[in-house]
This record gives structure tokens, sequence and C-alpha cells, in this order.
């Protein structure tokens, strides 16, 4: 039928502008990751640069799912998809944001001599960026048991966290001329943190979806 | 299409929209199945209405709700060679036992129809109308003062107390419609059957009705038809979905329209049946 196929392309639409942006932000984690391990000034000016695209996709979904709601006054599952959706991309525009954060910190650090034993904060990155990834596949694929193993994963981020920062804390009191460097690393523990909890909440949003199961909160 | 044919009685924990209302049985109907002829068109519906709700029923054309909602005040009974089997009862009364006083069930369970339908009299006089001929009031004050409760609980009081005189048939198709629901509520039903009351009016007469609809809650139950998904979403309190003449699910209006329990009223709300 002429309609239904209509409000499927305009879903199908939605979906893909959703999926760029979550690619984007997924992109820009990974190489804000990429300008920390290699030191490298241009790589974070990439991902700075390249944010303001990412507010742009954030929009557009934005506009897109106002049309669907006026336009289509979606029902059931496609009302629980376009409203997760709607959810979904200021979190990942978010996420993109901690991600430039992190590239900001990345040149504050390139000025000074490099502080060795931050393997942890890669180990953090790589956690926070496969979740993502796995969030972003779950969500393709409406799969809400996939979307639940992620959130499990929040924990992972969340004890390498507080390692870090126990041992962050240590490497100030024992080299105070380093507290700068050590404070600047534990920033992007913490954007990494924060980008585990945003993951979270992409996966409840898959539930919700997927199930109309609200779980926020609820853990 | 193959569908369950089982569905149990629903019943319903009612939240938000109905916290306030009582929600004991008024309507009951327990495995109704009706025939034209030969022709089955309900096939074992079981359902229970909650006093002072709005229960809308939807589903495509030929499913067998106008029918359904027909029953409720045995308006079939008119058409020949139609059967009934099963039961429904209003406040415990089995409507369709031999001898029951069918003039007694229409003033206890109104109608209004999807056209509106007002006699080419006066306004006064076609709200008077089953007041008159039941013989309801003892005297003219007390007739008026009947008409005037009912057009103000129509919501139409105000825009014809000046020209009661007039004839009905001068008034727009929104205030026609109002003026057939105050008719409905003169004689003090107690149950009102809506078949698309709204569906040939424009979207601020079908506001009005739908206001309307909201507010006589809190003194009627009322069972809407409506072909507009969204209209019932707006005014009922629970949504019950047919398909082939049978009952697919009946849910609180906000779980229908967000999270369907089965798979074919999914399809039909989000508009991929077919």
């Amino acid at each position: 039928m002429e309609v239904h196929r209509h409000l499927d392309e305009e879903l199908d639409r939605l979906r893909d502008t959703v999926l760029r942006l979550g690619e984007e932000a997924e992109r820009a984690l990974l190489q804000a990751m990429k300008a920390l391990s290699q030191r490298d000034d241009a790589i974070a000016t990439e991902v700075l640069a390249h944010d303001d695209d990412i507010d742009q996709l954030e929009v557009d979904v934005d506009r897109q799912c106002i049309d669907v709601f006026a336009l289509r006054q979606p029902a059931a599952r496609d009302l629980r998809f376009v409203m997760s959706v709607a959810k979904m991309a200021p979190v990942l525009e978010r996420i993109a944001d901690h991600a430039c954060n992190i590239a900001r910190v990345v040149i504050e650090l390139n000025k000074e001599p490099e502080l060795k034993n931050h393997v942890r904060i890669r180990q953090m990155g790589d956690v926070a960026s496969s979740m993502l990834k796995a969030a972003l596949d779950a969500f393709t694929r409406r799969d809400p048991v996939a979307a639940r193993e992620v959130i499990k994963r929040d924990s992972e981020i969340n004890d390498l966290y507080n390692h870090i920062f126990h041992h962050l804390l240590e490497m100030m009191a024992q080299e105070p001329s380093t507290a700068t460097r050590d404070a600047r690393l534990l920033f992007i523990a913490k954007h990494l943190e924060r980008i585990g909890d945003y993951v979270t909440d992409i996966c409840e949003l898959t539930v919700y979806m997927a199930e109309a199961a609200i779980i926020k909160h609820r853990r | 299409m193959p569908i369950s044919t089982s569905f149990a009685a629903p019943k319903f924990e009612v939240k938000s929209r109905t916290s306030l209302v009582s929600t004991a049985t008024k309507v009951a109907v327990e495995n109704l199945n009706f025939f034209y002829g030969r022709t089955q068109a309900l096939n074992g519906i079981t359902v229970e209405i909650p006093e002072h709700m709005v229960v809308a029923f939807i589903g495509p054309s030929g499913c067998g709700k106008t029918t359904f909602l027909r029953t409720l005040n045995r308006m079939n009974d008119v058409i020949p060679g139609t059967r009934v089997e099963g039961t429904v009862t209003i406040d415990g009364q089995n409507i369709y036992t031999p001898g029951a006083d069918v003039v007694d069930l229409r003033r206890k369970v109104g109608m209004v129809f999807q056209k509106s339908n007002p006699f080419p009299k006066s306004i006064f006089d076609n709200v008077a109308y089953g007041l008159k001929i039941n013989r309801m009031t003892s005297s003219r004050s007390e007739l008026e003062g009947r008409v005037e409760e009912a057009l103000k609980d129509a919501a139409l009081w105000s825009e014809v107390k000046e020209r009661l005189k007039s004839s009905a048939l001068g008034l727009s198709g929104g205030q026609q419609q109002r003026l057939c629901i105050a008719r409905a509520l003169a004689v003090r039903p107690e149950v009102i059957l809506m078949d698309e009351p709204a569906s040939a009016l424009d979207p601020i007469a079908t506001s009005k009705i739908e206001e309307l609809i909201f507010d006589l809650k809190k003194q009627y139950t009322i069972v809407i038809v409506t072909h507009n998904m969204q209209q019932a979403a707006r005014v009922s309190d629970l949504t019950a979905f047919f398909l082939l003449g049978k009952l697919v699910e009946v849910n609180t209006t906000e779980k229908l329209f967000t999270a369907p329990d089965e798979k074919l009223t999914e399809d039909y709300v989000t508009g991929r049946f077919g």
C-alpha cells in the first residue's frame, strides 16, 4: 500500500541518518584515542573539525523525527522506533562531544613530554569503542538481548575508571611535577566513563524499542 | 488470515487516565455470536465494558464493530433474518432474555449515529421528543428544564438558547450532531453508543464532540465505534480491535497504541494491514 510504503521509506531514512550519526560518533572516539596514543595533533584537530558535521546530523534526525510525528502519527513499534531515535540522537551527539573534549586534552598533553603508564586509559578507550559499536549493532538488529549484554559491560568501564583514578592520584602525590598531565589524563578517563553511561542509554532505548520495556533507572 | 479464536475476557488494571473513576462492569458480553441469515458476523465475542469509561472499537470496514455496537441495544432486532447467541448483560440483566423490555433498554442505552439525524422540528422539540413520547415529565417547566439540562450537557446550550424554536435543520453539521447527543441525553441513559459520531465533521466540530465525550464519561458509560485511530487514541480509556467478526485484543488505550499484545493489532495500528 502506497501510504505504508512512504512511512517505511521515511523510517528507513531516519534509521540511516541516526546510524550515520552513530558511525561518526564512533569514528570521533576512535580517532581521539588514536590521537592520544600516537601523540598526533593533526588527528585531534581533525576530530574537532568534524564536530559541526555531527551536530548537523543530530539536527537532521530531529527534523526527520518531527516530520514523522507530525505527518505520519506513528503507533506501536513505529512510535517506539521514532521515539527511541529521537532520544538517541542527542546521546550520540554528546558522545561525539566527549570525543572532542578528549581531542582537546590530547592537544594540551602533546605540548609537554609524554607520560608513560597510561595503558589502562587506552584499554578503557577500547572498551568504550567496542561497547558503542556493539550498542549500534544491537540497535540496527533491534536486538534487546545484545543490548542488555552491552549494558552489563558498563561495569568494566567503571572498574577501569576507579583503577585509573586511584593510580593517577598516587602519581600526583609521588611526582608533583607531572600533576597537571596526570589531571589531564584523569579528564580523559572521566570522558570515557561518561561515554560508557551514554552507551548504556542507547541500549536502554533499544530495549524499549524492541520490547516496550522501560528499563532505565531500574538497575 | 488465521486468527486465534480464544480471547479471554480482559481484566484491566486501569491507571492514569481512569484512576478517578469506578471500574465496575457496566456491560458484560459473553460468547456473543451474531448471524445475518447464514452469515456469521460476530464470533465468540467476550468483553466487559467498565462503568464511566470510554471504550473505542476499531477495525477495518466490515469487521463487525458496528454490528457489535448495535447488539448492545438490540438495534439489530429490526433487521429480518438476524440471530443472536450468547449473552449481553447490563447491570447484571441479560438484555436478550425473552420478554425483556426493548423500549426501556433503548432508553437506558442511547445511540448516536454516523450521520446526524435531527427531526424536521424545532431545536427544542428535537430534544423534548423522547421525554414526550415516554411521558417522562409532568409539567411544561420540568420539560423545559430537562431540555436545557440536556443541551448544556451536550455543550450546545450557549449556541442555541436564543433560538430554541428555530428549525434544527438550520444548525451546522457539528451542531446537529451535538443536538442528536442532547436528544439521546435528555432521557437520561446510562450507556451511550456512538457509531462514527464525528466522521462527517470538520476538525473543529470533531474536537468539540471529542471534548464532549471526555466530559460525558463522568456521568455515562460510552462505547464508540471509529475508523479514526487517532480519535480512538484521543478519547478512549480502553480500545478494542475487531477483525473478521472476532475480537482480537482489548487493552488500555495507551498500551494498545504503544505496545499491543497481539501482532495483528500491531499490524493494524501501524497501518501495515493487508
